[in-house]
């Protein structure tokens, strides 16, 4: 468990933190996200110990680590397992040495190094792997690497700072697969710092949104993306580009998170009373679950015009409607 | 022409190894004593100097700047001018102001700078990322210096000490001018004060020779160590 409450860090009078209070229990992720220069990562550092804060405390499972020096400060930073966007890993160790490192900071015997280490190498899948050098491993392979050593200690408690930034989408995903997995295994608690939505949706629990310092957002992955009025459930949304619209209509965006919104509101709407002989033309569209929320979002143009009625029916059902403009013959001609 | 008259002042090629293999010998003591003082010296203040700047583990203005100072001053120098210049220091510490002895004081004086210098260079192109990763993995000041900086520095330190080398085996040979003993001595006395072109021709060519040796060995220590 994390709790960082009041943090505000000043680098001379510049202020890059400004009263900032989180926190993420035991078996919870907590996605921290916002715009680079938002102060991500200068929070980042506060909370794996390697920066300490102006005012305001980090507690780790209870215990407040933020004014600590030398040995207490080395201890302290044990309990938070960090991993970093680069992937940093010694370049002259094979994998298994890189892994053992934290293990060999608090002179464990090699017989219960190597022990720890097989099973964290078979737990991110890498046991095939053992004597590598990290010039021979792949992004992917190299973040399970360090995944595995941050977790060499046994923490409760998992920094990620921007650890999939750098990797391709099937990468981040099966990394993302593997924190919540570890997650579930060891009910660890975990602050994923990223710029990336997509990271958000698939598995954080709750949300941070952090402008200029500030949290200007949060609550949990599913409060935030039930309520049309945030900017953040906005931008969960999926956005898809639509296709052009050919010939004359109206263009209509209908988008909805819910767990009331009949799912076939799609394939119904022909079937509305008043829009016989309309034709809707479907630009684009996507349905999601994202913490067992259906979120979907979709594009549609009515031709040639939008029967009375038709926005009323939609909000009836639960779904946002907002009309995005018209499209005449003549604007198609020209 | 003279030529006849100039090949008089040579030794004869057959008892050019008799004076060239002793000089050479002393070389090779001056410059091992040297390196060996200045690599036990240099390399904790290259780590002091470079985890005392804004770059290292524990930033130290004060300190960092007095150890700068005292590394530039050090460098700034010609040999020449600070083998004279430290004259009372090296009696002082070996008795005698000729010889491998003396001339190993002001060696060490210029070399450890240079090999502090080189260290610190070395230290800081290792990335900060890596460093925070020694950190946060709970490792205290001296065991991410051993561990992270010293040990991923590695190839560059033995590059550095590559360079370090050949800086003092030149630097023997200047000592040697005022006496030192050694294949410079040898160059001087024999080759440039007694135009005995035989000792000449056999000091270059062995120095040429050496500095291959020590850049070659140097170059293959560290692509073994480059992983």
């Amino acid at each position: 468990m994390i709790e960082i409450e009041n943090l505000t860090k000043r680098f001379g009078d510049r202020t890059v933190l400004d009263d900032i209070s989180l926190s993420v229990g035991s078996g919870e992720i907590l996605a921290v996200v916002g715009p680079s220069g938002a102060g991500k990562s200068t929070l980042s550092r506060c909370v794996s110990f390697l920066e300490r804060p102006t005012s305001g405390t980090v507690r780790v499972d209870g215990k407040d680590f933020s004014r600590l020096d030398g040995d207490e400060l080395v201890t302290a930073r044990r309990s938070v397992g960090v991993i970093f966007q680069t992937a940093p890993l010694l370049r002259r160790r094979t994998v298994a040495q890189n892994i053992a490192l934290p293990l060999q900071y608090l002179h464990a015997t090699d017989g219960s190094v190597d022990k720890r280490v097989t099973e964290l190498l078979d737990r991110v899948g890498l046991s095939d792997r053992r004597e590598f050098f990290p010039a021979q491993l792949s992004g992917g392979q190299k973040q399970r690497v360090g995944i595995a050593r941050a977790l060499a200690l046994g923490p409760s408690n998992l920094l990620s700072d921007e650890a999939t930034s750098g990797l391709d989408p099937s990468t981040t995903k099966s990394i993302l697969n593997l924190l919540s997995h570890l997650r579930d295994e060891f009910g660890l608690s975990i602050i994923l710092i990223t710029h990336e939505m997509e990271v958000v949706r698939e598995v954080a629990d709750s949300v941070a949104r952090i402008e200029d310092g500030r949290i200007i957002e949060r609550g949990s992955v599913e409060d935030i993306i039930l309520d049309p009025a945030s900017p953040l459930a906005h931008e969960l949304l999926p956005d898809r580009p639509s296709v052009a619209l050919r010939g004359a209509g109206e263009v209509w965006e209908v988008s909805y998170a819910s767990r009331d919104v009949p799912l076939d509101w799609l394939t119904s709407i022909q079937s509305m009373p008043g829009l016989a002989g309309t034709q809707v033309s479907v630009l684009s569209a996507s349905v999601e679950a994202i913490r067992g929320v259906a979120v979907g979002r979709a594009v549609l143009a009515l031709s040639p015009s939008t029967p009375a009625g038709f926005e009323r029916q939609l909000r009836d059902r639960g779904l946002h409607v907002r009309p995005v403009g018209a499209v005449s013959d003549d604007e198609e001609a020209a | 022409m003279n030529y006849l008259a100039q090949e008089d002042f040579s030794t004869p090629w057959s008892r050019v190894p008799d004076l060239l293999l002793p000089a050479y010998g002393q070389t090779w003591l001056m410059v091992g004593i040297t390196m060996a003082l200045v690599v036990l010296i240099g390399t904790p203040v290259g780590i002091i100097l470079h985890n005392t700047s804004a770059l290292g583990l524990f930033p130290n203005p004060r300190v960092f700047n007095v150890l700068n100072t005292i590394v530039n001053v050090g460098r700034s120098l010609p040999f020449l001018i600070l083998m004279a210049a430290i004259i009372p220091v090296t009696r002082f510490i070996v008795g005698t102001t000729i010889g491998v002895a003396a001339a190993i004081v002001p060696m060490t004086v210029a070399g450890v700078p240079f090999f502090a210098r080189l260290v610190q260079n070395a230290l800081r192109e290792v990335r900060s990322d890596v460093t925070d990763m020694g950190l946060v993995s709970g490792g205290s000041h001296v065991q991410v210096i051993r561990s992270v900086q010293l040990s991923e520095a590695l190839p560059a330190l033995a590059g550095a000490l590559t360079v370090n080398t050949i800086a003092m085996i030149e630097y023997s040979a200047i000592a040697g001018s005022i006496g030192a003993g050694g294949v410079g001595h040898l160059a001087i006395t024999y080759g440039y004060n007694r135009f005995d072109d035989n000792i000449m021709i056999a000091t270059v060519i062995a120095l040429i020779l050496t500095i291959q040796l020590v850049q070659f060995t140097g170059d293959r220590a560290v692509k073994a160590l480059t992983r």
